[in-house]
């Protein structure tokens, strides 16, 4: 396992090279299932905690989410990130199991312990429920690490509160406290830091990353909000339906997909090189040429169908 | 006052309250309210095809209470109208059906009203076995399912992607909520079950600071109501299942004002 876990943080340095040599630094996809099948190339990975294949979620007839592939592993931070609209939550809740996917499959390792930070968590004021009480329901922890951990994650005054007595802010730490006591294996965030302000935000990216190294777990983050998430990620997945790209966070600021997903202003404040586009993405979301796309929107389509 | 059809009510009732504690508190936080009254309403139907089928009441109750509740479960996924309005719509209609039922019944007369409201001071000492028996497995069951109940119950996504098996662990919940709610006809009736359930958990939840005590809480105030709406019914010659609700609304209203002027303050 030690063996592993070096190998797959070295991967994650250097731009994830991986056994066969194909070069995974960044991999771009024009159609893009058949593009983006090339990063996973279609065998699940035995050594990933989660791995999904050729995922397809079919809605009113409308394709959500096609042919995406994904892998973490353990040490390995993942940002997804996407447009609104893009499917990054819908991602999530097939890769956790609370939905089920009409295409492909997902493949959770053995007991895999998962941590969980929900987009919204709403709290109903009907069950009376402190702190202390929810971060002990949550698993096995001894009592005595709740105290140690909601002072890392900066809310120990709430210990004795209500949870519908908390602010966004303080539930959010406060759910993240949870999931970090249950000692994942890894650890998933959906757009952790929403009602957390700006230097918060910084701070519990820290921590996340600190924890990661500490205890080795895994991490899928997925955020709109680019620039602190992007500089910790081993791994950036940039989606829009389907795997528009993904790699090392600097190669795929600088790819065109991204850049076109996400406007130039946010490509030039990670990095200034940009290169030629090969495909972008019309206001339904359909994936043209760059030739025929010179005209397409800098930002991306909310909520439509992709061809 | 205290002769024995009277004594029979009140064990009946105070055993009925304590099973119902959990099952009434679990209802109101997972908003079930509405689902709990259309499979009580429904279990009319369950009245009239055990007479017709000289079956055993509670039994035919049971089962057709779990059969339209897993029904309802399976409707509640399709998402075109929000599964309130289906409740709304089909409370109406299985009460419909179900006092259709029982008067096409042949044979003797059945006594409507009481399948309707309970018959509280009717109850046997086989009832009461039932209620006991009925009971107690729904409370040994509800202690070894505690903690995914609540943690489901708290947040339904987390508790899922932390590994609760939540299909598993809402059936075992139907089924329990179906067989108290057969148990609890007897002593108020189709229309007052979830009355019975529901009206002692939401004057508990001011009082109560965690779960637990809530349920305490809970079967403390249903308890209370038992006695004093039978009380009350036996001095003013009232209803019994009608008037242990009125006494367990009355001290809902009173808790919640009290909640609420204590918050303003």
């Amino acid at each position: 396992m030690a063996d592993q876990d070096v190998r797959a943080a070295a991967a994650a340095a250097n731009a994830r090279s991986h056994d066969d040599g194909h070069d995974r630094g960044v991999t771009c996809s024009q159609g893009c299932a058949a593009h983006a099948h090339e990063e996973s190339l279609g065998a699940i990975d035995p050594t990933a905690l989660i791995s999904a294949r050729d995922l397809g979620l079919v809605r009113n007839g409308r394709d959500l989410l096609d042919g995406i592939d994904l892998d973490i592993r353990k040490r390995e931070i993942v940002t997804l990130i996407g447009p609104n609209g893009a499917g990054k939550t819908t991602l999530v809740r097939l890769l956790l199991g609370l939905e089920t996917p009409d295409r492909g499959e997902v493949r959770r390792q053995k007991n895999l312990r998962i941590g969980y930070v929900p987009q919204r968590f709403d709290v109903d004021s009907v069950i009376p429920m402190t702190v202390e009480r929810f971060l002990k329901l949550g698993g096995q922890a001894p009592v005595s690490r709740i105290g140690a951990i909601l002072d890392e994650v900066g809310a120990s005054h709430t210990r004795q509160q209500q949870l519908s007595q908390l602010s966004g802010g303080e539930l959010q730490r406060v759910v993240l406290a949870r999931a970090l006591l249950r000692d994942p294996d890894l650890l998933v965030l959906d757009e952790p830091v929403q009602g957390v302000d700006y230097t918060g935000e910084a701070e519990l990216y820290n921590l996340i990353a600190r924890l990661r190294d500490e205890r080795g777990f895994g991490v899928l983050l997925v955020s709109h909000d680019l620039h602190i998430v992007m500089a910790r990620s081993d791994r950036v997945v940039c989606l829009n339906r389907h795997v528009c790209c993904s790699g090392v966070p600097e190669t795929v600021a600088q790819h065109p997909a991204y850049v076109r997903l996400f406007g130039t202003e946010a490509a030039r404040a990670f990095a200034v090189y940009r290169h030629h586009h090969d495909h972008s993405h019309d206001i339904a979301g359909a994936a043209h040429s760059a030739d025929e796309a010179a005209a397409s929107a800098r930002h991306a389509p909310k909520g439509n169908e992709r061809a | 006052m205290l002769e024995p059809f009277f004594v029979r009510a009140i064990v009946a009732g105070i055993a009925l309250a304590v099973v119902a504690a959990p099952l009434g508190c679990f209802v109101i936080w997972q908003r079930m309210a509405y689902f709990g009254e259309t499979v009580a309403q429904a279990s009319l139907i369950g009245v009239a095809l055990s007479l017709a089928l000289r079956l055993d009441i509670t039994l035919g109750v049971v089962v057709i209470a779990v059969v339209v509740a897993f029904l309802l479960l399976w409707f509640s996924r399709q998402q075109v109208v929000a599964i309130d309005s289906i409740l709304g719509l089909l409370h109406h209609a299985a009460l419909a059906t179900g006092v259709i039922a029982v008067s096409m019944l042949k044979g003797p007369p059945v006594d409507l009203m009481g399948f309707l409201f309970g018959d509280v001071f009717a109850v046997t000492t086989g009832d009461i076995a039932w209620i006991v028996a009925g009971g107690a497995a729904v409370l040994g069951v509800v202690a070894w399912l505690w903690q995914p109940l609540l943690r489901l119950a708290v947040h339904e996504d987390l508790a899922a992607a932390e590994g609760i098996d939540r299909r598993r662990v809402r059936a075992i919940f139907i089924i329990l909520l179906a067989v108290t709610i057969a148990v609890a006809m007897k002593i108020v009736g189709v229309l007052l079950v979830m009355a019975f359930l529901v009206v002692p958990a939401v004057a508990a939840r001011p009082l109560a600071g965690t779960p637990e005590r809530m349920v305490l809480l809970t079967a403390i105030m249903a308890g209370a109501g038992v006695v004093l709406g039978l009380s009350l019914s036996a001095t003013m010659d009232a209803p019994g299942g009608p008037s242990i609700v009125i006494v367990m609304s009355i001290a809902a209203a009173l808790s919640l004002t009290a909640a609420g002027v204590m918050r303003r303050r």
